[in-house]
C-alpha cells in the first residue's frame, strides 16, 4: 500500500517536472512564410526590415524570441510615434500567433506523448498517491494529523516555493501568453477534441488546468472527509459546476456557434459582464444570446437574494463558483493559513466592501458609455480611469496572482474574503436577510480552537461557539469544515425561520445564572 | 477600588475575571505559572498531533486583556498567607488581595508505584507535561498508557498520530468502565482495536522498568507480564492541585471546601473549578467536578456573588461530551455505568457498530433521566428541556429527530431507532420520515 503511494508520488513529480521543463523545451525559428502568413500585408512592409535579423535565427528558449520580436514592434511605434505617423503604430499582438508558429521540437512533433506524459501519468499518480489513504491513514474521521508539522501546509520551504511557482505562472498566463507556448501547445489536443476548429489558447490552457485541479484535489477532499456527507456532496457539486459549466459548457458553445458563456458566473465576480464587446456578442447572438444577457442580470439580481435567504451564500461560494471550488479543492491543504485576528476582520471589511463599490462604479461607468456613446463620465474617462485598473488590479492582479499564488501563505480564500464583490454584495444578504446561521450547541463548547483554526475565512469561530452564540456573518461561505472538525459536536450550518438568528447568546447548563454573555 | 486576585488562568479564572469586569471597575488580576495568557487546555492533544499550534488554543488574542484591564502576573504561588491577604511566590515576592479566587486547577494522580518518577513517565494535564512529552516521545517507538479515562485515550490518539505503538492497561473489564455501560465501552473497544491501539482489559501496573540510566525501559503488570516500552502515560485521573494550600486555615478535604457560594471557610477567599469541592453537593452532581463547563459555570457564578449579587451555584442537568478517535460521544442526564434496580434503559446501535444511543428511564414511570448518544450529535437545548420536563421514553423516541444536530445530508438513524423501540415495547409510535424538503430547509 505504501509502496503504491510512493510510487504514484513518484510519477506524478515526474509528470510535474515535465510539465515544468517543457516550457524550456522547443527552439524557435521563424520562418518568413509564416511571418507573411501571420502579419497583415501593411504591417509586413513596415516590420521588414526589423525582422530581417529575427526571421530564418534559431532562438534556443521562447523568451529572448518574443522579447525581439515584440522589441522589433516597439521599435516600429516609437519610430512611428516620433514622426506623428499614428496610422502606422501597430497595436496588433503578434508575439503568440508568431510564437507558435516559430515553435520547433518536441512540444509539436509529439505533443500527444507529453500529454500523457504530463496528465494521463500525473493523474494516476496523483490518485495512486491519495486514493490508498482510504486504508492507510486509518478509519474516516478528521485527518489533520501533521497538519502545523508540515512544509508545504505551514509556510514550510515547500509551501513558499509552491507559492512562488504559482504567483510566477499567473502572471506568466496574464501578461506574457507567449512565453508559455510550450504549455498552451501541450493542451490543443483537448481543445480540438471538444471543438476541432479551434487552437488553445492560454485562457484554454488556464481552464484546463484549473478544472484538472479542482477534479483531481476534489477526489482528495472526498477521501479526507468521507466521514462527513455534506463534504461530500459538496465537493461533487464544486467538481460538476468547474466541468460542465465552467469548463465543457463554454466550448461547447462555441462550437455551436454561439457565445463563449460560463452560465454559473455573475456579475460583479464577472467583471466584463457589461462591457460594451460582450453586451454586443450576446444581444447580436440571437435568441440564445439574448437569453445569456436576461440569465446573467436575473441571477443576480434575484438568484442571489432567493437563494441567500433560504440557504446562505454558501449555495454560490462554496456549491457552484469557480474560484471556491478551486479553494475547497485544491486549497483545502491551505485553509488553517487565513487569519483569524481582529484586525485582519477589519482590513476585510474595509477592503472587500471598497471593491464591490469600485466594481459597481466600473460598471455603471462602463454602462454610460456603452449607451451614451461618450468615452467619459463626469470628464473621466471610463475605460482608462475605471474599467482598465479594475482589470489589472482587481481582475487580473487580486483575484489571480495574489488570489491563488497565495494560497501557501494566507490561505486559500484570500480572494473570497478580501477581494470578491460578489462575495461582498452575497455577504451583505446573508447578514441581513437570510435564513442560514451556524448554531452552536448549548453549552457544549470546550474553546479548543478546532473551528476557529481550520476556518478558511478566517472567522474566530469558536469566539461565538464558547459564549451559545449563532455565528451569522457576511462572510461565512458554509463550507462545513468547522462543524466537521469539532470534537464536541457543538457547530451545525442551520437554514431556519429568521426569528432567533441573531438571539441572545445562551450557555446552557447554569440554572443560578440567566441569559448572559 | 478593591483587588481581586484570580489564582489560575484556567477556564475557571478566566472566566470569573472576565464576568467580573462585566460589573466591575475593580483591579483584576491573574496569576498563573503555566503560561502567559489563556488557553484551552482541552486541546493540549492538538498540539502534540499537529492539527494547531499553541497560539491556536488561545481563545482571545493577546491584546485583549490589557483591554479590559485583566492584570496578567506569570508566575508559582509557593504558599498564600491569609491573615494578612497575601500570596507569596516561589521567589519570594508578596502579592495582596483584597479578595481572592482559588482556581489552581488539577494535577495528575500517581499512585506509588516503583519507577513512577522515572524519565519518560507522565501524565498529560499542564502545558510543561506536553513540552515534557514532546521531548520525551521524540524516539519513542513503544508506549504503554495505564488508566482508561478520557486523558489515557487522548494520549494513545497522540502517540498512534506520531506512529507509536500503544500499549493501553485498564483495570476494568472495558474502557471507561466506572462510567460507560457495558455496551458502549465494547464499543469504544471495538473502535481502538480498529485504530490498533493494544487494549489490554483488566490488567493492572506492577511497576515500571528502570533502564538503568534513569529512563523507562519496560513495565511490570500484575500478573508479571513485561511489556517493553519507553514512554509511559499515567492518566489515572486527577485531584485536586491543592498541595501548597495544606497547612493553612484553609479547610481542605479532597479540595477546597466551598458552600453553595462557591465560599471557602476564610472570609473573601472562594475556589471554583476542579480544585473546588462542594460541602453539599446537588443530588445530581458529584462535589468535584474536573470538567470544563464545570470550571466555567463556577466562574461565571462566583463573579456574580464578588459583584454584589450573591448567587448560589446551581449546575443544572449534567452534560459533558468527549471524542475518542473518531467517535463523538456526549451526554445529558444521568446514565450509570450500572443500573440501580429502579431504572432501565433502552439501547439502539447502528449497524456499522460505531454509533448508538442509550436511554435510561425510571422503571415506574418511564421518566427518562438520562442519554448516551455516540456517533450522532444530540442538541443540548432540546434534551435539557426533555430532562428537566421529565419527557417519557415514548414521548422522547418519538421527538428524537427535534433532537438531531447532525450536519445535513447526515443518515438519519431516527426511524430505525423507532422501529427498534416499538418492537420492543411493543409500542406504535409514529416513524418519522422527513421529505426531502423537510430536510433541506430543516
Amino acid at each position: 500500500m505504501k509502496a503504491i503511494r510512493y510510487t504514484g508520488l513518484l510519477l506524478f513529480l515526474f509528470s510535474f517536472f515535465l510539465f515544468l521543463g517543457i516550457f524550456f523545451m522547443s527552439s524557435y525559428t521563424l520562418s518568413r512564410e509564416d511571418f507573411q502568413n501571420i502579419v497583415k500585408p501593411e504591417h509586413q512592409e513596415l516590420l521588414a526590415d526589423k525582422f530581417d535579423n529575427i526571421i530564418d535565427q534559431e532562438y534556443s528558449f521562447s523568451i529572448p524570441f518574443v522579447n525581439a520580436v515584440n522589441g522589433a514592434i516597439d521599435e516600429n511605434n516609437s519610430q512611428m510615434r516620433a514622426k506623428q505617423q499614428w496610422n502606422k503604430v501597430i497595436y496588433d499582438q503578434y508575439a503568440s500567433s508568431l510564437t507558435r508558429a516559430a515553435t520547433h521540437g518536441l512540444i509539436k512533433e509529439q505533443t500527444t506523448m507529453l500529454f500523457i506524459l504530463v496528465f494521463v501519468i500525473g493523474t494516476i499518480g496523483a490518485l495512486m498517491y491519495l486514493t490508498p489513504q482510504v486504508k492507510l491513514a486509518g478509519p474516516a474521521g478528521i485527518k489533520n494529523t501533521g497538519i502545523f508539522h508540515n512544509a508545504l501546509n505551514n509556510r514550510g520551504w515547500l509551501g513558499i516555493s509552491i507559492g512562488v511557482l504559482l504567483v510566477t505562472f499567473y502572471i506568466l498566463l496574464y501578461f506574457f501568453d507567449a512565453y508559455i507556448m510550450n504549455w498552451i501547445i501541450l493542451v490543443d489536443l483537448i481543445q480540438k477534441l471538444i471543438n476541432p476548429g479551434a487552437q488553445a489558447s492560454q485562457w484554454f490552457l488556464y481552464g484546463f488546468l484549473y478544472t484538472f485541479s479542482v477534479l483531481v484535489m476534489g477526489i482528495r477532499m472526498i477521501i479526507k472527509y468521507r466521514q462527513s456527507k455534506y463534504q461530500i456532496v459538496r465537493t461533487l457539486s464544486v467538481m460538476f459546476f468547474q466541468t460542465a459549466f465552467a469548463f465543457l459548457l463554454p466550448e461547447i458553445l462555441v462550437r455551436l456557434n454561439q457565445p463563449y458563456f460560463d452560465f454559473k458566473n455573475m456579475w460583479p465576480l464577472d467583471y466584463d459582464f457589461f462591457d460594451a464587446w460582450h453586451i454586443n456578442t450576446l444581444t447580436s447572438a440571437g435568441g440564445l444570446g439574448i437569453f445569456m444577457f436576461a440569465w446573467g442580470i436575473t441571477l443576480f439580481a434575484v438568484g442571489v437574494p432567493v437563494f441567500v435567504f433560504f440557504f446562505g451564500k454558501r449555495w454560490y461560494c462554496s456549491w457552484v463558483c469557480g474560484c471556491g471550488g478551486l479553494a475547497e479543492t485544491a486549497g483545502d491543504s491551505f485553509r488553517q493559513l487565513s487569519d483569524k485576528s481582529l484586525k485582519a476582520w477589519n482590513i476585510e471589511r474595509y477592503l472587500i466592501h471598497a471593491i464591490l463599490v469600485f466594481a459597481v462604479i466600473m460598471t455603471i461607468g462602463v454602462l454610460y458609455s456603452f449607451i451614451t456613446g461618450s468615452n467619459t463620465m463626469f470628464g473621466i474617462d471610463t475605460y482608462t480611469y475605471l474599467r482598465k485598473p479594475y482589470g489589472f488590479l482587481i481582475g487580473s492582479m487580486f483575484s489571480g496572482v495574489i488570489g491563488t499564488g497565495f494560497y501557501p501563505i494566507m490561505g486559500n480564500r484570500v480572494w473570497c474574503r478580501f477581494g470578491c464583490p460578489l462575495a461582498a454584495y452575497l455577504g451583505i444578504v446573508q447578514r441581513f436577510k437570510s435564513r442560514f446561521r451556524i448554531t452552536t450547541n448549548g453549552g457544549q463548547c470546550i474553546s479548543c480552537g478546532n473551528c476557529s483554526t481550520y476556518c478558511e475565512m478566517g472567522i474566530d469561530v469558536r469566539w461565538y461557539a464558547q459564549r451559545g452564540q449563532n455565528i451569522v456573518r457576511s462572510s461565512c461561505v458554509g463550507c462545513g469544515v468547522c462543524s466537521a472538525v469539532c470534537p464536541r459536536g457543538v457547530l451545525n450550518l442551520e437554514n431556519k425561520d429568521e426569528d432567533g438568528r441573531f438571539g441572545e447568546p445562551i450557555l446552557i447548563g447554569n440554572d443560578g445564572i440567566k441569559v448572559e454573555a | 477600588m478593591s483587588k481581586i486576585v484570580i489564582l489560575g488562568n484556567g477556564i475557571a479564572g478566566i472566566t470569573a475575571a472576565r464576568h467580573i469586569r462585566k460589573h466591575t471597575n475593580d483591579s483584576i488580576t491573574v496569576i498563573s505559572g503555566e503560561s502567559d495568557h489563556f488557553f484551552s487546555r482541552t486541546a493540549l492533544m492538538y498540539i502534540y498531533m499537529g492539527h494547531m499550534k499553541y497560539e491556536h488554543t488561545k481563545p482571545y488574542e493577546d491584546w485583549f486583556w490589557a483591554k479590559n484591564k485583566i492584570d496578567l502576573l506569570k508566575a508559582w504561588i509557593k504558599t498564600i498567607d491569609f491573615d494578612s491577604k497575601k500570596l507569596i511566590t516561589s521567589t519570594s515576592e508578596e502579592i495582596t488581595y483584597d479578595r481572592l479566587i482559588l482556581a489552581t486547577g488539577s494535577q495528575s494522580n500517581k499512585f506509588g508505584w516503583p519507577g513512577e518518577n522515572l524519565r519518560g513517565v507522565q501524565g498529560l494535564y499542564n502545558l510543561q507535561d506536553l513540552d515534557m512529552m514532546e521531548t520525551t516521545t521524540q524516539h519513542v517507538k513503544r508506549a504503554v498508557i495505564v488508566g482508561g479515562g478520557l486523558i489515557g485515550v487522548e494520549m494513545a490518539e497522540m502517540l498512534h498520530s506520531r506512529g507509536i505503538h500503544v500499549t493501553y492497561l485498564i483495570r476494568e473489564s472495558r474502557f471507561w468502565g466506572n462510567v460507560l455501560p457495558e455496551k458502549e465501552g465494547a464499543l469504544i473497544d471495538r473502535h481502538l482495536k480498529e485504530h490498533h491501539i493494544d487494549l489490554r482489559k483488566e490488567t493492572e501496573l506492577e511497576e515500571i522498568i528502570d533502564d538503568g540510566k534513569g529512563s523507562v525501559k519496560g513495565i511490570k503488570t500484575k500478573s508479571g507480564e513485561v511489556i517493553d516500552c519507553q514512554f509511559v502515560g499515567l492518566t489515572v485521573g486527577v485531584r485536586p492541585n491543592i498541595d501548597f494550600l495544606k497547612d493553612t486555615s484553609l479547610e481542605i478535604d479532597k479540595g477546597i471546601l466551598v458552600d453553595e457560594h462557591l465560599a471557602t471557610n476564610i472570609p473573601d477567599v472562594y475556589a471554583i473549578g476542579d480544585c473546588a469541592q462542594l460541602k453539599s453537593a446537588p443530588s445530581h452532581r458529584r462535589p468535584i467536578e474536573a470538567v470544563w463547563y464545570v470550571g466555567r459555570m463556577m466562574g461565571e457564578t462566583v463573579a456574580k456573588t464578588i459583584t454584589g449579587t450573591p448567587t448560589k451555584y446551581q449546575p443544572g442537568i449534567w452534560f459533558n461530551s468527549a471524542k475518542f478517535f473518531d467517535i463523538e460521544y456526549q451526554t445529558y442526564g444521568s446514565v450509570p455505568a450500572r443500573l440501580d434496580e429502579n431504572h432501565e434503559s433502552f439501547y439502539w446501535e447502528a449497524a456499522d457498530g460505531k454509533k448508538c444511543i442509550h436511554i435510561v428511564y425510571e422503571k415506574a414511570d418511564q421518566k427518562v433521566t438520562g442519554i448516551n448518544t455516540f456517533g450522532i450529535r444530540m442538541r443540548h437545548e432540546v434534551w435539557d428541556k426533555w430532562l428537566n420536563d421529565g419527557k417519557t421514553l415514548s414521548y422522547v423516541v418519538e421527538h428524537l429527530p427535534k433532537a438531531n444536530f447532525d450536519p445535513e445530508f447526515f443518515k438519519r438513524f431516527e426511524p430505525e431507532i423507532q422501529q427498534q423501540y416499538n418492537e420492543e415495547y411493543g409500542d406504535s409510535i409514529i416513524i418519522s420520515k422527513p421529505t426531502f424538503f423537510q430536510r433541506i430547509f430543516n
